[in-house]
């Protein structure tokens, strides 16, 4: 997977650059590291443009596997092919997953200490405030949407009310709900 | 986990057991459309009910655990491994535990969607592979907006109007500034340890 960017962008200088970004991205991430993803790759680093990275997401999201795992390859792979797609997930996560297993050793000590929840519960806080902006932002991408602005917005928001208020399972949001969007833009956009 | 570990089985594994870990996790990675957290019902079934492998506190214990510690989310399966070798008896077992899990659940998913991808980054100019990447955008912006809303929730829960003050003030921060997001995670943290959220 060679760039196809005429321009000359920022981009990941080696193997070890993209370990290591994923690796520090992953630790931001409390409870999903997706959003964290966009703010770092996107907005600070501008590895990636918004439509990229929306049209990446919807490809990791509906293949199998933990979607940032997906996307992590995806991104890697764009670069370094196979080599980078295997350092950008070695970052997501080999440091996290020493420290979930440290944790899981002295669990029994900290589980009960009140300051322990209270910070968890103000970090997941951040993150849920960290999720919403980014849908916010990547709403703007939506302006250059083959679909008219309207279309899209209604059909975001009624992808909202399934998941969010409905409790719909998700296979059905991406593959009915998902599938019609995909039907409507086949039909605009130019053969 | 002193408490667990009274309650939790000593197994025997056997070669037999292992590799039948393993290709459940390898079944499970093929399955997980939509994130890994949509088969947790089934290794529940395969895990706690059928083999008695984990108790019910170990397994909701590794889903807590790996929602609150950072990384991917995907690690809960991690810990499930972990606790079938620690109940087998042994750090080494767990770590054994550890690394079948997640190759098992990693591979076949990583496999796929490499390929996926590469072919529709090959054949990006095909007006089927742009709609359906152009088409699942707004989908896109629903779930994200959705796990917001419900991370939200889940915490705002008794009526805790400073937490979501604080979701949504965050929020406001990433939205309008380049702010580096650890400032605002430190900033959550000391608010919870004081109380004040």
């Amino acid at each position: 997977m060679t760039s196809s960017n005429p321009l000359d962008r920022p981009r990941p200088t080696s193997l070890g650059d993209l370990f290591i970004s994923f690796t520090i991205l992953a630790l931001q991430g409390f409870g999903g590291v997706l959003a964290v993803v966009q703010r770092e790759l996107v907005e600070r680093k501008r590895w990636l443009t918004q439509e990229e990275f929306v049209e990446d997401w919807a490809v990791a999201q509906i293949m199998p596997g933990p979607n940032v795992i997906n996307l992590s390859l995806m991104i890697g792979g764009r670069w370094f092919g196979f080599p980078g797609a295997m350092a950008a997930l070695g970052g997501l996560l080999l440091v996290p997953l020493g420290i979930v297993l440290l944790l899981v050793l002295v669990h029994g000590r900290f589980a009960a200490d009140p300051h322990v929840a209270g910070a968890l519960r103000g970090m997941a806080a951040v993150c849920a405030g960290l999720i919403g902006a980014v849908g916010l932002k990547l709403s703007v991408a939506l302006r250059k949407h083959p679909l008219p602005l309207w279309w899209c917005i209604a059909i975001a928001l009624f992808g909202f009310i399934l998941i969010a208020l409905l409790k719909c399972p998700l296979p059905y949001v991406l593959f009915g709900l998902g599938g019609l969007s995909c039907v409507l833009t086949y039909r605009r956009l130019n053969p | 986990m002193s408490d667990n570990l009274q309650l939790a089985p000593h197994l025997v594994l056997t070669w037999h057991d292992w590799v039948a870990l393993f290709g459940h996790y390898l079944m499970m990675s093929i399955m997980s459309v939509g994130g890994a957290i949509s088969t947790t019902s089934e290794m529940h079934r395969f895990l706690v009910d059928q083999h008695h492998w984990l108790t019910e506190e170990q397994f909701s214990q590794s889903l807590a655990l790996a929602q609150a510690a950072p990384g991917p989310n995907v690690l809960f399966v991690a810990l499930m491994g972990w606790h079938v070798g620690m109940n087998a008896g042994s750090t080494t077992a767990a770590l054994c535990g550890v690394l079948i899990t997640m190759v098992g659940v990693l591979t076949p998913s990583t496999i796929i969607t490499y390929t996926a991808a590469r072919w529709a980054h090959d054949n990006r100019e095909l007006r089927p592979v742009r709609a359906f990447k152009q088409g699942m955008a707004p989908i896109v912006i629903a779930l994200l907006t959705s796990t917001a809303w419900i991370m939200g929730s889940s915490a705002g829960q008794g009526g805790n109007w400073r937490l979501w003050l604080l979701a949504v003030a965050c929020g406001l921060i990433i939205w309008r500034t380049r702010l580096h997001l650890l400032w605002l995670l430190a900033a959550g943290a000391l608010l919870g340890a004081f109380g004040q959220v």
